[in-house]
């Protein structure tokens, strides 16, 4: 009896069942993610618009953004030009446009720079004991410096470029991330089961691979969020006062500073853009805030 | 607590070693030779090897940076490569602008941002609670400029009740003053009221969970002396940290924010030697700044004797 118990026939029966249950699970789930995280949901689909603009830029009815027309100069919003037009004549709908290319590259690429060196340098502190006073000590040192007047100071000494742009702020926001790392580690290795593979002989590479690295993941994808947005605003400032993404490149500090000395009597050029970034650095915020609150809650006062 | 301040006090040292170690070596680290680069691409060869001899950068480092050092403790920051007037001269004359600029952000920005998040823990869950969260975010997201932009173009061009731009100083009365730095302080103080207001929601409603609340409000004590006087207090600790450590972002604002006003600070002096690299301006600001910031924390752990008694160290 019991072989027909195990028959295939009978076990045959449960796909029937599943075939009509994906479909509502999958929308359900949908729906469920954008009830219980709407601020992950709504920052992500933000984000995802303005990337899907960084990228098809050339296919959303641009002309080239650094096209010189003197022939029509300062044109107001119109039909033709949606956004109207600079003081040189180039469309200020496609510089703002290729504009968001800059700063996502830049946001992108410092949060992820700062994680990865921040991750490096904090275990490196939580573990090597006598390193960690030294480091420790040149991290508050180099957090003591206001961090727009590091990049400043770093992009004075060096020719204006994007990478420089991003060295400059990744250099401000590195010791953030390692004191954060540093703090998880001190934690973390006193717990027990961290204890108890020392004890078990595990060699240190491996404790450091599967014990504490997943742990710092957490709150370092919600930090590398929060300096994604910082450095956007960062890059914004930096051009705007001279000292950024060299001016031949349309970006949105960029844009500002060109339209600032006309800004009284054609406010839209400055507009535009600070709009596209505001709504940028929102979306990056929003989801930087949900991930805070869905991936460790208590996280929500250390950062 | 004496010793406790002692310490804490000595602790700075070290802290501006480093700052001044970091902000000096730049020109060293830098990749290429800053020399040239400050210079500009016109410059001459003699030009080149000029700068590199006001700079100090044909000497060897350790002596240099010891020859720096011993120049700064005499409060000497140098000569600007442009003007060849002293640095700290320079800095002097720009300071009350700055100065006025910050100090009314930071007053103006607690007044607003502390009510207002007592309030939100206050009418947790409420719309209340949820428009001055909405605020806090959005706070954080307009970047410093467009705000200044925004409240420029309505307050200043469309409604016309305050000056566009520009300074008035001190001396000339304290209405025109004011006037002129309302909106540079609403602007620069919306990324730091934001902060505040957060950091004073999150703690007040941990605060005001505790028993001795509980305990007060079952004996009936009045609904504001509650709030501002049982919680507030001991919620101050975390508040004034945040305080401590947004005035960095003060200070990065006030570059921008002097930009958007035209008001001619030390924000600007920093502004126009980019322009012109001219590099020992910026370090004397970069330094100085820092030693404010270091400074401002310095008080703010002294301060957390005065809110809570039980630390001692």
């Amino acid at each position: 009896m019991s072989t027909t118990a195990f028959d295939p026939g009978q076990h045959a029966a449960a796909p029937e069942l599943a075939d009509v249950l994906p479909p509502r699970k999958r929308r359900g789930r949908v729906a469920m993610f954008v009830y219980r995280h709407p601020t992950i949901a709504a920052g992500g689909l933000l984000l995802a618009i303005i990337v899907a603009i960084a990228i098809f830029a050339p296919l959303l009815g641009t002309v080239d953004p650094t096209a010189l027309a003197p022939a029509r100069r300062t044109r107001p919003p119109n039909a033709q030009y949606w956004f109207g037009t600079d003081m040189l004549g180039r469309d200020v709908y496609s510089r703002v446009l290729y504009g968001a290319r800059v700063s996502l590259i830049v946001g992108f690429a410092v949060a992820a720079c700062s994680a990865v060196l921040g991750m490096f340098i904090g275990l490196v502190s939580g573990f090597v004991r006598w390193m960690d006073a030294v480091v420790m000590r040149i991290m508050d040192g180099i957090m003591s410096i206001p961090s727009i007047l590091l990049a400043i100071a770093l992009m004075a000494l060096t020719r204006g470029s994007v990478q420089n742009v991003i060295i400059a702020i990744t250099v401000a926001e590195v010791p953030r991330v390692s004191r954060l790392v540093r703090g998880v580690v001190l934690t973390l290795r006193e717990q027990p089961y961290v204890e108890a593979a020392v004890a078990s002989g595990t060699q240190m590479p491996k404790i450091i691979l599967k014990h504490i690295l997943p742990n710092t993941l957490a709150p370092i994808t919600v930090q590398a969020t929060f300096i994604c947005a910082s450095a956007m605003i960062t890059e914004a400032i930096l051009s705007f006062i001279g000292a950024g993404t060299p001016p031949i490149i349309p970006s949105w500090g960029n844009i500002m500073a060109e339209g600032r000395a006309l800004w009284q009597v054609k406010p839209y050029i400055v507009f535009f853009p600070a709009v596209f970034l505001s709504i940028t650095v929102l979306a990056v915020n929003l989801l930087g805030d949900g991930l805070r609150d869905a991936l460790d809650p208590r996280l929500a006062k250390r950062i | 607590m004496y010793a406790y301040a002692a310490r804490r006090i000595l602790s700075t040292i070290p802290v501006m070693a480093v700052v001044a170690l970091f902000v000096f070596s730049l020109l060293y680290i830098a990749p290429g030779d800053p020399a040239a680069i400050i210079a500009g691409d016109q410059a001459t060869p003699a030009d080149v090897d000029r700068i590199r001899a006001s700079l100090g950068l044909d000497r060897p480092f350790l002596v240099r940076f010891g020859e720096w050092v011993w120049h700064v403790l005499n409060g000497d920051l140098g000569q600007s490569i442009f003007t060849n007037l002293p640095v700290t001269h320079m800095i002097a004359q720009r300071i009350e602008p700055t100065l006025s600029l910050m100090v009314l952000t930071l007053i103006l920005s607690i007044a607003i941002a502390v009510p207002a998040g007592v309030l939100a823990a206050w009418k947790h869950g409420t719309w209340i609670d949820r428009l001055v969260m909405i605020m806090a975010v959005a706070g954080f997201s307009v970047p410093v400029f467009v705000v200044g932009y925004v409240l420029a173009y309505t307050f200043a061009l469309q409604l016309d009740v305050l000056p566009v731009q520009g300074y008035t100083p001190i001396a000339n009365g304290i209405g025109p003053w004011l006037r002129n730095l309302v909106l540079p302080a609403v602007t620069l103080g919306s990324a730091f009221i934001a902060l505040i207001a957060r950091i004073t929601r999150a703690t007040m409603l941990e605060v005001l969970n505790q028993d001795y609340v509980r305990t007060a409000k079952s004996k009936g004590v009045d609904q504001h002396a509650i709030l501002f006087v049982h919680a507030l207090k001991n919620a101050a600790v975390p508040i004034v940290t945040i305080i401590g450590l947004g005035v960095a972002g003060l200070i990065g604002g006030a570059v921008v924010t002097e930009s958007v006003f035209a008001i001619p600070g030390v924000g600007r002096l920093v502004v126009d030697a980019i322009l012109r690299r001219d590099y020992p301006v910026i370090q004397g600001v970069v330094l100085m700044f820092s030693f404010v910031y270091v400074l401002v924390n310095l008080c703010v752990d002294l301060l957390y004797t005065v809110f809570d008694p039980r630390i001692r160290y």
